[in-house]
């Protein structure tokens, strides 16, 4: 097997520069590679262009990098939960382009299955369709979407191994699936880096032939955004 | 005239049994509620769940198991993830039978605004266009009048679109109101003491006003 195991993040970024492209997995909080984000701070690197669902909160995630001006442009689709975004967006620091989610996750995933646009209906009639092909398909509007391409993807699995075969938990799986898929180099932070053999071939949601470095990541914090609970009866 | 929570259990009677619905924030969200025992319908949530339950126990929360609102929730014993992109292969694929959203504005013809104030908010569309674009079924659930007392129901949306004709009903805590394919609201039920001419007043699109209209049951 070919080893794709690297020491720590700071290894695992080699190689990415100013004023690059990188997906950030991750949905809310959920699921976000908290040690690359870190190591990404301490690399000091900007005008990075970051193509993720959300941008963090203030102090946490991807926030944690538009408190440092690391980010020149961020390409999402909801972005609510974010005072400093709110700020840097209206007073013009930051370019934001807002995509429809859908379309978003699905332009991540078609980098890495080879499809070059796809057609979707979301967004048609509304500002989203500005400048973008309009074709007509059996009498429905559709909307020419391009797949993204990234310099690096940033992901955050569960469990992977040597190989880099990665397996998500739970609704952290979001936009990490598609985004392992879709850089030009991917990167796979996971909670547990386990023997091969270990895996099982079946239940493995990427394959390792998309992930180029993998490391154990440590210290999770796994922050809650919306901690809500009904009382134990 | 009815409250939040009247909003929602008028709504959960337009979920019918067999249905895979996706509840957006807010009064949405509390349509689960209501939903009447008997009625069997599995709750997509679109960063990656089908058969989303409950919040959890206090001390069982999983920073893992949220639900698009970033909430804290349960699994349904039969539920299943998966990610964001095929979440919304489903929903494109139109595997998903109701969507339930807030809005800000609705025009007479089911466009529907409810993403962006120009100059003033801006929290992005989510998921809202891939649902609006795609669902069979779309009922929305909001205040019949925003803050300003102005109609959110109107000839035609000032705020930018999140999607064209797509509405199909509406709930608010006026009355339901159908939107007719050739344009126009259809009241269809007025709220407990709710009169026609509440619903007029309110209302700045085309309302159109055929016979009796019958005060709801919830």
């Amino acid at each position: 097997m070919i080893n794709k195991v690297v020491a720590n993040a700071d290894e695992a970024l080699k190689g990415i520069e100013d004023g690059m492209t990188i997906m950030v997995g991750g949905f809310g909080l959920c699921g976000i590679p908290e040690n690359s984000i870190s190591a990404l701070i301490k690399k000091g690197t900007k005008n990075l262009t970051c193509i993720s669902n959300n941008a963090g909160v203030d102090d946490f995630g991807l926030g944690l990098l538009l408190q440092t001006k690391q980010i020149k442009k961020m390409i999402s689709s909801y972005v609510g939960e974010n005072a400093e975004f709110e700020r840097q967006m209206l007073s013009g620091e930051l370019e934001v382009d807002l995509v429809p989610q859908g379309t978003l996750a699905t332009r991540c995933m078609m980098a890495g299955y080879g499809i070059p646009f796809f057609p979707t209906p979301a967004g048609v009639g509304t500002e989203v369709a500005i400048g973008k092909q309009v074709i007509n398909w059996k009498g429905r509007d559709y909307l020419m979407e391009e797949a993204f391409e990234a310099e690096f993807a940033i992901v955050k699995a569960w469990k992977g191994d040597s190989a880099g075969n990665l397996i998500f938990r739970s609704t952290a799986r979001n936009f990490n699936q598609p985004m392992s898929m879709g850089g030009k180099i991917t990167v796979a932070e996971v909670e547990e880096l386990v023997p091969l053999g270990e895996l099982v071939p079946d239940q493995i949601h990427t394959p390792g032939i998309y992930i180029h470095r993998i490391f154990q990541g440590s210290n999770y914090e796994k922050r809650i955004e919306q901690r809500t609970v009904r009382p134990k009866k | 005239m009815l409250d939040k929570n009247g909003i929602a259990k008028r709504i959960a009677r337009e979920v019918k049994d067999g249905m895979y619905v996706n509840l957006g924030i807010g009064i949405p969200t509390l349509v689960a509620n209501y939903i009447p025992e008997g009625v069997n319908v599995v709750l997509q949530s679109e960063n990656g769940i089908l058969g989303m339950g409950p919040f959890p126990y206090e001390g069982e929360e999983d920073a893992d198991l949220i639900n698009a609102g970033k909430q804290t929730v349960t699994l349904l014993k039969g539920s299943s993830i998966f990610d964001s992109a095929m979440s919304f292969g489903m929903i494109r694929a139109q595997k998903v039978h109701l969507t339930i959203l807030g809005a800000m504005e609705v025009s007479e013809t089911g466009d529907i605004a409810n993403w962006k104030i120009p100059g003033k908010m801006v929290k992005g569309m989510g998921g809202a266009m891939d649902l609006v674009a795609s669902a069979k079924n779309i009922i929305v659930a909001m205040q019949h009048v925003n803050k300003a007392g102005e109609s959110k129901l109107l000839p035609k949306c000032d705020l930018p679109l999140t999607g064209i004709r797509c509405v199909k009903k509406i709930v608010t805590e006026l009355a339901v109101l159908d939107v007719l394919p050739e344009g126009g609201f259809r009241l269809v039920e007025r709220a407990p003491g709710v009169t026609v001419e509440q619903i007029k007043a309110a209302t700045a699109g085309k309302l159109i006003v055929e016979g009796d209209v019958p005060e709801m049951v919830i």
